[in-house]
Order: structure tokens, then sequence, then C-alpha cells
């Protein structure tokens, strides 16, 4: 009998990209349905947009670079980078806004790079920094959560249309329904010399961080130690940057009470949970190797902190994260693990 | 005391140990014809002894180990050589080699048997009698067991025996069996390494799925003080170096082997057969190979060497419907067979032939992700990602930066790459790709060594007749003057102070040289011999420039 030829290994794992990125969707809906729940419709409504959108400029891009389209379009790289960003645009962000953002991660950070596996940068901050530079007004208008100021929400209809054609019900002030986030909160009254503690008597603040933005990060935490749980996600970078950001927000704190908030606020406010464990772990952009990934890690926690500190922006994890991606590979470089065999030290 | 050192990395396969484990060895039936490999080691082949129609009883030597690396060859059975030719043989290559074919009488008619008491045999005595029986690593490896039983030159006291039965592979059972049948055979065995190892202990490596072969080893080294230890099952906690690691916690230096770190490693299998060498005087004719996968009845077969695959297939009730792939060994690191129409050899120990059933399907290759689930489980800590980065690159020194030659291809990283690359295809080919331009370069180094050493000849012997022609230019018969050896001296070193001013650089600029060197390449196929024959003088020419 004859036979045919293939090099060995001759079984593999049941695994594949696109179950690592479907993973990473399961893994949000937690903090999605949170989100929902205090920012209204326009959080799923970004979703939808963005999913379409990032599928469109995938589907046009593959063809263009002459890629397998069933392939590509079902390993979910690009409806993942779609819900990472919409997750991290204001509730009732223009549509076009969103599809904008869509096209700067999918078209320019993804696919003029190389596309999945080759892209230096994280598509998805990419496109949110490119947003946040150059619209900064749309990029700072979020919703005040339900519960503080209005006991009636948007309806799916409001949502749609703000989203649509930028009108907002008239029943309701545009300021009443938007404020700053707590975050941004923070540093501007930081900046007007009220102490920490002042501030925090705010009815914007919850528990830890801010009211309904915790619960989100609650949300965001519990899918992302899943991911870590199911290895889809290396639990050093979480780690590494919590870590890294509780680790230098505890310096300040316990130097200035009164002027930097506590570490437990730092790591459960804005983006850091949904940062360490959705964002930062993007593989292809993150470090490999295990003390590298680490290091990595720690770079963008201690970014975030400089940022929201001292920076312009109150919140810092698209830009820590970028920053961090171009110093991966020198990371890795210089984090390679003792081969088996080698001599230590 | 029985601690255990884990190793990075490894991995929990798919198991299917039980499809061939619960039946005792078979006494394979004999066959009418047997190709028996004279290459059935890590080797110089085996010298053939026999010729066609010569008749050959069982267990005769029919090849002789050539040289010191190398093991001998014996006939299975008694019968009539048919020929001594090429045939199709189990390789990774491909490629056939030199067999001796033997039609079997069926008679089994043995030669004399020889047991000896090693304990009266000088060491290198016994290792001859081991290596004339034909003794290999039957893990697989299949590298002539009586080097490693010789420390002298490698290793001045040895601390460790260790005696494999790890037996990683998810589908291989051939030494499971033989431990739990034949556990006592195998002790005896070791018992001879021992002798002529003294190594300070002995531990016996079991993967804990194999708790009765655990069991059975276990009582049969009762008052020999060697330890069983149950190892986690954990691939590729058989490979060499990572089992050294597991029971010892000492890591074999890159490049080096086991007994660097005072520590030598056999298989349980081999162990059997030195036992059957040295206490029946009987060389190794047959092995016991698992014969696994999409067949009727699974099973294990103590098989003649020389058995052909579809016969022992055969013997299993064929093949089921399906069958896509013939693996020698197991499905990690084995090799995919054309044919299996080819021997039975002592690297042997597993015959799968694998189906839809058995076998991962076919999927495409997506680009690398950076996922690092490779870096998670390589054995040998490495960065498989960067490897294949650089070897897709033809980056070949990167991938050398990366420690390629650190890899022992055990196929953890392609097992566990989402994106189905075939990760250890690169690294095979990113290897044979170095070592093709490192033969190259050899080349060219040794053309332009003999180029110099040619130059400066020509060069010195210019010189030599200058200050002959200089020195006895008033006497005109310098042509019929046969100097004497005392006064050739004197013109060498009259010629080498003469040279000294004249670095091998400055020469160049003599017209003649341009004429010397047209010549070089006009007689290049003569220049081994001259050169070669004068390797120590431009050397000294060498360090003048």
């Amino acid at each position: 009998m004859r036979f045919k030829i293939v090099t060995s290994p001759h079984i593999s794992q049941d695994v594949s990209v696109g179950q690592i990125m479907r993973r990473v969707l399961y893994a949000m809906i937690p903090g999605i349905a949170a989100l929902t729940g205090f920012f209204g419709w326009g959080i799923l409504i970004n979703l939808v947009i963005a999913t379409v959108v990032a599928l469109l400029a995938e589907t046009v891009m593959l063809t263009v670079r002459g890629r397998p389209l069933a392939l590509h379009l079902s390993d979910f790289s690009a409806v993942v980078t779609a819900w990472l960003l919409a997750v991290a645009l204001p509730p009732l962000a223009p549509w076009w806004l969103t599809a904008l953002g869509i096209f700067s991660a999918i078209v320019v950070a993804k696919h003029l790079y190389g596309g999945l596996g080759y892209n230096p940068f994280n598509p998805a901050m990419a496109g949110y920094v490119v947003l946040l530079i150059s619209f900064p007004r749309e990029m700072s208008t979020w919703l005040i959560p339900h519960g503080l100021d209005q006991p009636h929400a948007l309806s799916f209809l409001d949502a749609l249309r703000a989203i649509f054609s930028s009108e907002w019900p008239a029943r309701f002030t545009l300021d009443a329904l938007t404020g700053a986030t707590p975050l941004d909160a923070l540093r501007t009254q930081i900046g007007l010399g009220l102490t920490v503690t002042e501030i925090r008597n705010s009815p914007i603040f919850g528990i830890v961080a801010g009211q309904g933005w915790e619960w989100a990060a609650l949300g965001f935490l519990a899918g992302g130690l899943w991911l870590v749980y199911t290895r889809t996600a290396d639990w050093r970078i979480p780690a590494g940057m919590l870590g890294g950001l509780a680790i230098i927000a505890t310096i300040f704190y316990l130097a200035d009470p009164q002027h930097y908030a506590p570490p437990w606020f730092h790591v459960w406010s804005g983006a850091a949970i949904f940062g360490a464990f959705f964002i930062a772990t993007d593989p292809v952009t993150a470090s490999t190797t295990s003390r590298g990934r680490l290091i990595y890690g720690a770079g963008i926690g201690i970014l975030v902190y400089i940022i929201r500190g001292f920076g312009g922006y109150p919140d810092g994890v698209a830009f820590s994260v970028l920053l961090m991606n171009i110093a991966a590979p020198a990371i890795d470089l210089y984090t390679q693990p003792r081969v088996f065999g080698a001599r230590r030290g | 005391m029985s601690r255990l050192y884990p190793f990075h990395g490894g991995l929990k396969t798919v198991r299917h140990k039980t499809e061939s484990n619960q039946w005792p060895i078979q006494r394979a039936a004999l066959p009418h014809r047997l190709t028996v490999p004279l290459r059935q080691h890590i080797g110089a082949i085996a010298k053939s002894l026999v010729q066609a129609g010569d008749r050959v009883l069982k267990g005769q030597m029919i090849g002789q180990a050539d040289g010191y690396i190398s093991a001998a060859v014996h006939a299975p059975t008694s019968g009539m050589v048919a020929a001594v030719e090429t045939c199709p043989v189990p390789h990774p290559s491909g490629l056939p080699d030199l067999c001796v074919v033997i039609d079997s009488d069926g008679e089994e008619c043995w030669v004399e048997h020889q047991p000896v008491d090693y304990r009266a045999l000088h060491p290198s005595e016994l290792r001859n009698v081991l290596r004339n029986a034909g003794i290999v690593g039957l893990g697989g490896a299949a590298f002539p067991s009586a080097v490693k039983l010789n420390l002298s030159g490698q290793c001045e006291h040895l601390d460790t025996l260790i005696l494999n039965g790890a037996e990683c592979e998810p589908w291989i059972t051939c030494d499971d069996r033989l431990m739990r049948e034949r556990a006592t055979g195998i002790v005896a065995g070791l018992q001879v390494m021992t002798h002529l190892l003294e190594p300070r202990e002995v531990l016996i490596g079991i993967e804990d799925d194999k708790p009765e072969a655990i069991a059975a080893m276990a009582e049969a080294c009762v008052g020999t003080g060697y330890q069983v230890r149950p190892i986690p099952t954990r691939y590729p906690s058989g490979s060499v170096k990572q089992l050294v690691k597991l029971l010892t916690g000492k890591e074999t230096p890159v490049e080096g082997l086991p007994v660097d770190v005072g520590v030598q490693c056999f298989n349980a299998a081999t162990a059997y057969t030195v036992h059957r060498a040295i206490d029946h005087g009987e060389p190794v004719i047959s092995r016991v190979v698992t014969v696994t996968g999409h067949v009727s009845q699974p099973g294990n077969f103590e098989a003649l060497l020389g058995t052909s695959f579809a016969d022992l297939v055969e013997q299993c009730g064929g093949y089921r419907e399906g069958v896509e792939r013939l693996i020698m060994g197991g499905p990690m690191m084995g090799f995919a067979l054309h044919s299996d129409e080819v021997p039975l050899t002592k690297a042997a120990n597993c015959i799968l032939a694998a189906s839809a059933a058995e076998l991962t399907p076919a999927q495409p290759v997506m680009p690398c992700i950076r996922c690092g689930a490779c870096v998670d489980v390589c054995p040998a800590n490495l960065l498989p990602q960067q490897l294949y980065w650089h070897a897709r690159a033809k980056e070949f020194d990167k991938a050398q930066d990366y420690h390629l030659f650190s890899c022992i291809e055990c196929g953890c990283c392609s097992y566990v790459c989402p994106s189905h690359i075939p990760l250890v295809q690169y690294y095979r080919y990113a290897k044979n790709e170095i070592w093709a331009q490192e033969k190259e370069k050899q080349k060219a180094e040794l053309a332009r060594q003999r180029h110099q050493a040619r130059l400066e000849r020509l060069e010195r012997e210019k010189q030599e007749r200058e200050a002959k022609l200089r020195q006895k230019a008033p006497a005109k018969t310098i042509k019929a003057t046969k100097a004497s050896e005392a006064g050739i001296k004197l013109d060498i070193e009259a010629a080498v102070a003469h040279a000294k001013p004249h670095p091998p650089s400055s020469i160049s600029s003599h017209a003649e040289e341009g004429e010397s060197i047209t010549d070089y390449s006009a007689r290049t196929p003569a220049l081994p011999v001259e050169g070669g024959s004068r390797g120590s003088e431009p050397l000294s020419s060498k360090q003048d420039a």
C-alpha cells in the first residue's frame, strides 16, 4: 500500500485563531452588559456599527490584497478590533466617528502594515487615538450613568437618532445628559486645588471608582479572569499592567494622599481593567517572552499613571499601549529565556 | 529523596495507550522472507559478511560493526541469503539502503549460544560482546550502546544511570508491555550496565499512566537498590535531556550529552537485549513493536528484524477502512512512510496506521499571531515564534542566535499552534540549510588554504632558487651539483631570512605572481596532494604577515 508523506507531528490540538478571537468576544459580554445597563442602547448601537464597518473594511482590504476571504473573515480578528474600539467610544458618538475609527484601525493600522499578525500597533487603539486627537469634543461627550441626575434613560430610538443624525432628544438638555467622566472630574478638580477627599464626595463616584463605571470594570474583570483561566490571555500582561499601575499609584498616594487618588481608585477607574485584560493582551503587538510580558504590562501601567496624573488626557491606556507596542520588540530581544542547558547568568 | 525537577513546557497529549496495551506481547509469525538492513543504527553501516547463496543460521552475524560507532547485524532466522542489495528501508530520508535478504528455511536453526559471565570479563571485552551482539538504543535513536557504556574520556565518575521507561508518545506501548512482562530480564540487563558504569544510583523513570509497569519493575528491583521513579505523564518526558532533568535536576549542556553532567540513560528495551545477549548469548534479532491505530486488532508483537511492516499489519487483522498515513514511531516525532513494504529495524518501536480518526484534519495555515502558546510548551525553553520568523525569512544566522540547534523537534509547538503553522518543518528546513552552508564553507575554506599554501610554496621555491643562484653564481656547474642535505638547510634558512622583509601580501606586486595564479587555476586538480603535504609551512609565513 502507498501512503501520504507528511512531516511530524501528526496530531495537534483542536485550537484555532478564530476560536481564540471568539473567546475574547465572549469574555467581553459581561462588561458590555454592564456598560449598556448604565449608559443605554448607544453602547450596543456602536457595537453594531463598528462590527459592520469592520467586516466591510476587512473584506475590501482582503480582496485588494488577494487573501482568501472566507479563511480570514472567519478568524474574527476584525470583529474583536471592532468591539474593542466600540466599547471605548462615548455611548452616543456619531456614527461617522465610529466608522472613521474602525477605518483607521482596520485599513491603516492593520492591513497597511501587513494584516493579521504583522501590525506593530494595536489596531483598536490606533483607531481610538486617531479619533481622540482629531475629534476631542465628540470623544469626551460621555453620558452620565443612570441613577444619578436623570430618572429616565434614553430610549432605543433616542439613541439611534442621536447617533445617526446628531439630534438629541428635546426633553433633555445636553448638559443634563452628559458630564465629565470620573477620571476627568478628578483631573480638573485637582487642578482647581480641591483635595481627593472633597472630589470623591461628588455623586459621580461610587464605592471604589466612578458610579456605574466600577460595575463595568467588574464585568470586564470577570471576563478577563476567564480569559486568563482558559489561557487565552497570558496572566503576566494584566498582572504586570495592574501591578505597575498600583505600585506607582501607591507611591504617590502614600506621599500625598490629598493630591493623589488611592491605588484602588486608579486600578478600578477608566479603561485600566478593560485595557489590562483585553487590549494589552493583544498577542500580535505585545511582548512574547514570559519576563517580557511582565515588563510590557508594567510599562503600560506606569505610563497610564503618568498620563493620568501629569499628561494632557484624563485616561492614558491607548497612548500607553501604543508606546509599549513600539517597545515590545526591544523588550523581547533583552528578555530571551535561558535556553535549556545554557549556562546560567 | 524522590524529588522530581520538572522541565519547562511540555504538554498533555491525547492518550491512545489502551488500544494496544491490553494484551500480552504476541510472537509474530515467521515470514518467508526477511530483509535485514545493514544500517539499523547511528554510525557506519555494518560490513556485510555474507553473499547471495550463503546459508545462514539464526543469530549468525551477517554484518560486522565497521568502526567505533557502528553495530553488528545478525540473521534473524536460519535460511539462505537471496541477495545483498539496496532495498527500501524505513528512514526519514526515504532513501533505500543496503540489506541482506534472507529466505527463511523455517527451521529456526540457531548458532551456538554463548552466554558469558559478565563479572568475569574485562570491561572492554564485555563491551565487545555487546557490540558484536548488535546492541543499540531501542528507544528509536538506535545509537550503539557499547559506546555509551564506555565512560573513559567522557566522564570520570557516573552519578546516575537512568533507565528510560517513560514512553511518552501517545500511542506507543511496547516498553509498557515489556516492563510488565519481562521486568526481571530488564533488571538483569541493567545489572550488566551497572557493572560497566558503576553509577552512584540507578533510577528508573516511568510515566505514571503505566501503574502495572511501575509495579512490575519495582518488584523486580527489590534487593538491587535501583529506584523506580513514577513521573508525571507529560510529553516529552521520555526525551533524554528532559528525563535527566526531571529525575536529577541536571541540565545537559547545549550541544552536550547527559554524560557531561555525570548521567547516562538507556531505554528499557535496550537493557532487555543486554540481558539476552549476556545471559543467553542471543544477539539482537527481534524486538517488541507496537502495531496500532486504524488496524483491526492493535497490539504488541515480538517480531524478527527484517519482517515487513505489511506482514505485521496483516497479523493485526489488516488495515481498517480509511488509513491515510503510515507512521513509524509515535505521532509526535515519528515519520510517515511511503509504503508498508519496508522491514522492521531496531529503531522501529511503533507502526501507527493513521486514519482521519487518529490524525488532526489538515487546516489552512494562518499568520502567526505571536500568542506565545509555543513558548509555553517548548521543553528546550526556546522562542519558537522567533525561530519560525527567521527560518521563514531565511535569516539563518538569526535563527541560530535564537538557538535553533537546541530544538529537539519534539513537535509541542506545532501541536498547540492556533495558526496551524508546521513549525517543526521550518526548523528542520533551517537546520538542513545551515548544514549545507557549513559544508560549502568548509569546502571553500579548504580550497582557500590550498591556494594559499601553493602560493607560498611557489614563492619559497623561487627564493630558494635565487638564494642558490646568488651563493653559487661563480660556479658554472650549479645544475649538475647535487647539494647535500645540510646545504639545502642552509639555503632554506637564507631564503627565510630573505623572505622576512617581504610579507606574503607584498608579494602580489611581483610580476611573476600573476602568472603563478593563472598557473594555479589551470592545475587545480593536482593541488590537494601538494598542499596537503606541506601543511605546517604556510602557518609560519602567516605569522610573519
